[in-house]
């Protein structure tokens, strides 16, 4: 009980400290609305040419495009967060510290990324999502039930990121310098996300593949979900194919970091 | 200037040499640049497998816009995008460290963690250029190339001194670099699709108020033969080194006045 309570802690620092930075965060409302606003024309001027491409019309087309923006930030579809502080202290032996406490290393940083995610999605989602919802014609769903469980793929859609986040994180214990994987992350997390073009956009076999990896849990099945592509068993398969992904990957970033923990050393000084 | 020059050279040397300590993850995270704007592009291609034409330009026109933009905002990227990282140095108060060298403060912001991988998006957007040249429906004459040259050159200063206005607008507001990416990766979303699917309120705000459209859309209109959407007279298309040469006197300005209002954070 008390080491649930130690992770809720943790949660609640990281959102209390993305909640200090004010302007960054307007900032961010600002960049997110600018190219929503850029995609939304493109993907006009897309769908005007090919209606109903990928199985959206054009208002589910737009909703898109602002769902990806309002998420952008929070499930750090353009990678971001947890890899780079983790390397950063892996770089600079920070770590032992994260080590020497009476926490879990892997579901500290959870606790630390939930939080920030949280904020996040407050700070700098429901406005462009707001502006995009006045400025076009959006596809949103008046039923509070689709809401909640939209809310609930984007809760496991943050896991999944985090995993995978926390996996490129700790490849700084081999690297030591991981901005190169972190720069890969960015690219296979924005492409294979659904964040330049839906992944229903995506043709024949590679389509077919690029929609059962696990970046597909980051956008392309929450947006579907808020769409009500999924619906019924569609919504139960949708969250079981993140919930999968997140426990796999999860997993897997465990392992990884019990063997991290058998070469880590720790300079004094 | 010279002595400018120099020193970001030395700079950027020593962050060269500095990533090449991590072998692996410079070649990785050079590869990774490649692929990034090389799966951009797939996205664009992506869209062409679906329709013959986007806003009345076919695939090469539309590589040749893609190429253009990619290839100012890489060149800039590549000697002036570490410049947003001042925000962070006025938060920890390193900047002090760089204003007490006797060297032009300016170079070694630009030149600070210098990061040769960028070139990644450069070779890309060469590529992406290569490509579409001899494909697009123009009469390469003396004149068109010429225009070409000097507007990927233009370009290039255009948004470098974005960057520059950017990291001059981080010393009153700390950490809002996001607003100077809405600009650069922003503007070369933008840039890369053509003019005639934006509205026309958006595509003046980015001729008259940030004139992101002097990097390549009217040169580029000119080049395959359309007309503006806001129907400017012809010799528009040629004010490109115009307008990059009056931003960039803007962002000295700003830089000098922002260097000159700096106070420390102390300790």
């Amino acid at each position: 009980m008390r080491r649930s309570a130690l992770y809720l802690a943790v949660a609640g620092y990281g959102f209390r400290r993305y909640a200090t930075y004010r302007i960054a965060t307007a900032a961010g409302v600002f960049t997110n609305t600018v190219f929503g606003f850029i995609l939304a024309y493109v993907f006009t001027a897309l769908w005007s040419e090919r209606p109903r491409l990928g199985g959206y019309d054009e208002a589910q087309a737009l909703t898109f495009v602002w769902v990806g923006q309002a998420l952008l930030a929070s499930v750090a579809l353009f990678g971001g967060g947890v890899e780079g502080e983790l390397q950063e202290r892996i770089r600079s032996g920070d770590v032992a510290i994260d080590l020497y406490r009476p926490a879990d290393l892997q579901l500290w940083w959870l606790a630390s990324d939930l939080g920030r995610a949280g904020f996040q999605l407050l700070g700098r989602g429901v406005v462009p999502l707001g502006v995009g919802a006045l400025a076009f014609e959006l596809a949103l769903p008046a039923d509070p039930v689709v809401w909640a469980l939209f809310l609930v793929s984007v809760a496991l859609a943050l896991v999944v990121s985090f995993a995978l986040r926390f996996l490129v994180g700790l490849s700084a214990f081999w690297l030591l310098d991981a901005a190169g994987i972190g720069a890969a992350n960015t690219v296979l997390s924005t492409f294979f996300s659904g964040m330049l073009l839906p992944l229903t956009v995506f043709p024949g076999l590679f389509g077919e593949v690029v929609r059962w990896l696990p970046w597909a849990g980051m956008l392309q099945v929450p947006a579907d979900v808020l769409l009500e592509r999924r619906v019924g068993l569609g919504v139960l398969s949708g969250l079981l194919f993140q919930l999968a992904w997140a426990l796999v990957v999860l997993l897997v970033g465990r392992w990884a970091q019990s063997v991290a923990m058998r070469r880590v050393v720790v300079q004094g000084g | 200037m010279v002595e400018g020059l120099r020193a970001f050279g030395l700079v950027a040397w020593m962050w060269i040499r500095s990533s090449l300590t991590y072998r692996t993850s410079f070649v990785i995270s050079t590869l990774a640049n490649v692929a990034i704007t090389f799966l951009d592009f797939v996205a664009v291609l992506l869209m062409f497998s679906h329709i013959e034409t986007l806003g009345g330009f076919g695939l090469p026109e539309m590589a040749l816009l893609y190429g253009s933009a990619s290839l100012a905002l890489g060149a800039a990227d590549l000697l002036l995008g570490n410049m947003e990282r001042v925000g962070t140095r006025i938060r920890d108060g390193s900047l002090d460290v760089l204003l007490v060298r006797p060297v032009s403060v300016f170079a070694q912001v630009a030149a600070d963690r210098f990061e040769l991988r960028r070139m990644g998006r450069v070779l890309q957007a060469v590529a992406v250029l290569a490509w579409a040249l001899p494909r697009v429906d123009v009469d390469w004459s003396f004149g068109a190339v010429a225009l070409l040259v000097v507007t990927l050159v233009s370009g290039a200063v255009i948004f470098g001194a974005i960057f520059t206005l950017g990291a001059a607008f981080q010393f009153w507001a700390q950490d809002a670099t996001q607003v100077l990416n809405a600009f650069t990766y922003g503007g070369n979303t933008l840039l890369r699709y053509p003019p005639t699917i934006f509205g026309r309120e958006l595509v003046r705000g980015v001729t008259f108020v940030v004139p992101l459209a002097f990097v390549n859309w009217l040169p580029v209109l000119r080049l395959v033969g359309q007309d503006d959407p806001l129907g400017l007279p012809g010799w528009v298309d040629f004010l490109s080194p115009l307008v990059a040469c009056a931003l960039c006197g803007l962002g000295a300005l700003a830089w000098r006045s922002a260097v000159r209002s700096y106070r420390s954070t102390g300790s």
